[in-house]
């Protein structure tokens, strides 16, 4: 059967196909569509989200020893979280197959960084499976499943945004039903003492050695023999963006397993073709295997070493010039930056927050991040999922060194990113006694990615009732003392709980809990969040004065009307969260049904 | 030979279900196809794209800069942001929509005037108003439809069983208004 299915879409079918048992994720994009996917396996796949992607991998490898086929996938800063299983996993080798799938970022389309995780397989010494498209991520991820089980290890398949993202047709095949293997106990296999770790290490070179000679047999690593002036090195999307360029005028060397890179097949190609390029996203990974092996390629002297290597960014690199394309007035367009959504239960707390003087507010990775912009500016820094706790404890720390300083640190970040890796962050800062004001927005769903369930929830991915933590009874335990739950759109509670927590000199927490307007309201939010989202706020424009005090709460939802000199308000955005309405000085916005 | 179609907008506007349902009609009538969309932070009222190539054998996902055959952009100024992409012979299709991104509602810029006419002086534009014909259907979430009529018609891919595609792909209560909508967006383009 030909279906279109996107690289995650196909990443999910293959995981099917292969037999696969078990999968776990952290949600992340490009990434997270691979397990939303394969949860829809429901009879044959247990999916679930976990906490963070450490835990994740940790679950995958737990159900690989049982004996099941099982399946991690994550962003590429998502393995940097689950490293230190990977990497001890590699030794022990396993059960039932296990694959761990990379979505990288070239481009940095939704990431804070674009590190490149082909260099994961060589410092973890795994093989890696590279996809170019969607029928190869379905395929190679079954060739992943036999390759992790013949040769005992865990498999890296790395993908990245437009492979990910992009859809193209694909045959797909019948379940393989593998089954679950017997479970043996085996400490010297599995107990990572360094007694038993010496050994798995040699075991670990042995491997790498079986891998290279099944790198340079596999199909999975071919070449197309056209004209030999120009032979095209490349692995993943940029293979195509290649063939788009160059067409039949080269010759290719096409790598789908990318580690260990086939050294026997590179001297082939490169011995009968006259000028080599690598066309590689990120980092020079390949071309720095052409040149060990001693041949001279063009790579990264030609082509950038960030972004995408799409046909545009390859043709301007080797032919100094784009296709033609039309000149226009340019200052006719004017910037779309994302922005809160109309109804954001982020929007009431960031302005109350961004009006505070004297203070350093600690970020995180979510759609709050946003608030670091116009009008709120409400944003010092954002390092990574879980840092602003635990990067603000560290700030505040040497903030009181200084005397008299009057900084105060506000952390902020969201309630998967709270259980992700933000509880550890909160533990600091009770152990070690910061004044932090820490800020747990609790929009009661994973936003940013899509709207996946968390543990705070309710709900499992794949639909089951869950116990939901709860959020100010977790910080109680972890020795806070100074906590209060309120509702974000309403200004003037924000304002007087913020000002509450600065008097204070010890750590606190505000929990700000409203949905995202965009949630889908469960049973238990529609009795809890009664009305939310249902009626509309409107502008009088008698009473209306022209101020913009609304426009600088950064509502989509309203605009100046330069020409009447008042603000409106857009019926079919606005979702009546009534902050605009709170900040208006002459009462002239009022709430209507929807 | 290697169509391209290249459809943009804000996010929220429904570029994502005119591209499936014209990239399955192209499937189904025998072309390779592939689409390339950027998911993620975008979605929050940023700039959106969906890009669809179809041919005998299509390899890169994405289109270069002037590399589309045709430009549908269901908002004004997202038409003149990726007109860049279009070949210097393409035609663009521009629904006749505003939607003033934040910089324009905080009153650091004006939404700029002018666009539709500096669109027709460098390139073959087809203004449409596919807010307006969609609300003469009577459902304004069809405005999307209509604009995938635009492209069946420009791209001349009316041979294509279209009725089947929505019927397979669209809820039955919602078939009869999207095949209206189709006729409608076909109408609209000469």
């Amino acid at each position: 059967m030909k279906q279109l299915l996107t690289g995650n879409e196909a990443i999910a079918r293959g995981a099917y196909e292969a037999g696969v048992k078990y999968a776990s994720a952290y949600p992340g994009t490009p990434s997270t569509e691979i397990l939303e996917n394969i949860a829809t396996y429901r009879d044959d796949i247990l999916a679930e989200w976990a906490t963070n992607e450490k835990v994740a991998l940790e679950a995958v490898i737990g159900a690989s020893i049982a004996g099941a086929r099982s399946i991690a996938s994550m962003k590429h800063v998502g393995v940097n979280v689950a490293a230190d299983p990977l990497f001890t996993y590699a030794y022990t080798g396993v059960n039932g197959g296990m694959v761990l799938v990379s979505a990288d970022e070239p481009g940095q389309h939704s990431s804070q960084n674009e590190q490149d995780n082909r260099n994961y397989a060589k410092f973890a010494k795994i093989p890696m499976l590279e996809p170019s498209d969607s029928q190869e991520a379905k395929d190679m991820v079954k060739t992943a499943f036999e390759v992790s089980e013949a040769y005992d290890t865990p498999v890296l398949m790395r993908m990245t945004t437009r492979v990910c993202h992009s859809k193209s047709i694909v045959t797909c095949g019948e379940r393989e039903e593998v089954g679950i293997k017997d479970y043996a106990k085996d400490v010297k296999k599995y107990v990572t003492v360094p007694a038993n770790a010496k050994v798995l290490r040699v075991k670990v070179q042995d491997r790498l050695n079986k891998l290279m000679d099944y790198s340079n047999t596999t199909n999975l690593n071919f070449i197309e023999w056209n004209d030999k002036k120009v032979g095209i090195i490349s692995s993943g999307g940029c293979y195509h963006y290649a063939k788009e360029v160059f067409g039949d005028t080269a010759s290719y060397l096409k790598l789908g397993f990318t580690y260990p890179l086939p050294s026997e097949k590179i001297k082939e190609f490169c011995q009968a073709v006259d000028t080599v390029y690598v066309i590689e996203e990120n980092d020079p990974y390949i071309e720095e295997q052409v040149k060990i092996l001693g041949f001279s390629c063009k790579g990264k002297d030609v082509f950038p070493f960030n972004g995408e290597m799409t046909p545009d960014v390859i043709r301007k690199s080797v032919y100094g010039k784009e296709n033609p394309s039309i000149a226009f007035d340019e200052s006719k367009v004017i910037p779309r930056p994302p922005t809160f959504c109309a109804g954001c239960p982020h929007r009431g707390f960031f302005y109350e927050l961004g009006k505070k003087k004297n203070v350093v507010i600690s970020g995180d990775i979510g759609c709050y991040t946003l608030a670091f912009s116009e009008p709120y500016n409400a944003m010092d820094y954002t390092v990574c999922m879980g840092a602003s706790i635990s990067a603000g404890h560290g700030a505040q720390q040497v903030f009181n060194m200084k005397k008299d300083s009057p900084m105060r640190v506000v952390s902020v970040l969201g309630d998967s990113t709270f259980f992700h890796t933000g509880v550890n962050s909160l533990l600091d800062v009770t152990y070690n006694q910061s004044n932090t004001i820490n800020v747990i927005l609790d929009n009661r769903i994973t936003g940013m990615t899509g709207h996946q369930e968390n543990p705070g929830s309710g709900y499992t991915l794949q639909g089951k009732k869950a116990t939901p933590v709860n959020i100010e009874k977790l910080v109680r335990a972890c020795g806070i003392e100074n906590v209060r739950t309120i509702n974000p759109n309403d200004i003037n509670e924000v304002k007087n709980t913020l000002d509450w927590a600065f008097s204070l000199n010890e750590p606190s927490v505000i929990i700000t809990r409203w949905p995202c307007a965009l949630k889908k309201f469960s049973l238990e939010d529609k009795e809890e969040f009664k009305g939310a989202f249902k009626s509309k706020c409107a502008i009088d424009p008698e009473k209306c004065i022209g101020c913009r005090a609304c426009i600088r709460v950064g509502c989509p939802a309203i605009y100046f009307d330069k020409a009447n000199k008042k603000a409106v308000i857009h019926s079919d955005q606005c979702v009546g969260c009534e902050v605009c309405l709170q900040v208006c000085p002459k009462q002239a916005i009022q709430k209507g049904e929807a | 030979m290697v169509k391209s179609i290249l459809l943009v907008g804000v996010g929220g506007q429904g570029t994502i279900l005119a591209s499936k349902l014209l990239t399955i009609g192209l499937m189904e009538a025998g072309y390779d196809v592939k689409m390339s969309e950027i998911h993620g932070m975008s979605q929050r009222g940023g700039s959106v794209s969906s890009q669809v190539r179809y041919g005998d054998k299509v390899e890169s996902p994405v289109i270069e800069i002037g590399g589309a055959d045709i430009l549908v952009s269901f908002e004004k100024m997202e038409a003149l942001r990726w007109l860049k992409y279009l070949k210097p012979e393409g035609k663009v299709v521009v629904n006749d929509h505003e939607i003033s991104s934040m910089p324009i509602l905080s009153g650091a810029f004006e939404y700029p005037a002018g666009i539709i006419e500096e669109l027709s002086s460098k390139v073959k534009t087809t203004v449409v108003n596919a807010a307006k014909s969609a609300k003469e259907l009577g459902n304004s979430k069809v405005m999307n439809v209509i604009l995938l009529g635009t492209i069946i018609k420009a791209m001349g891919l009316e041979n294509i069983n279209w009725e089947k595609i929505i019927r397979d792909n669209v809820k039955p209560q919602f078939v009869d208004i999207n095949l209206k909508a189709i006729e409608v967006g076909m109408n609209l383009v000469a």
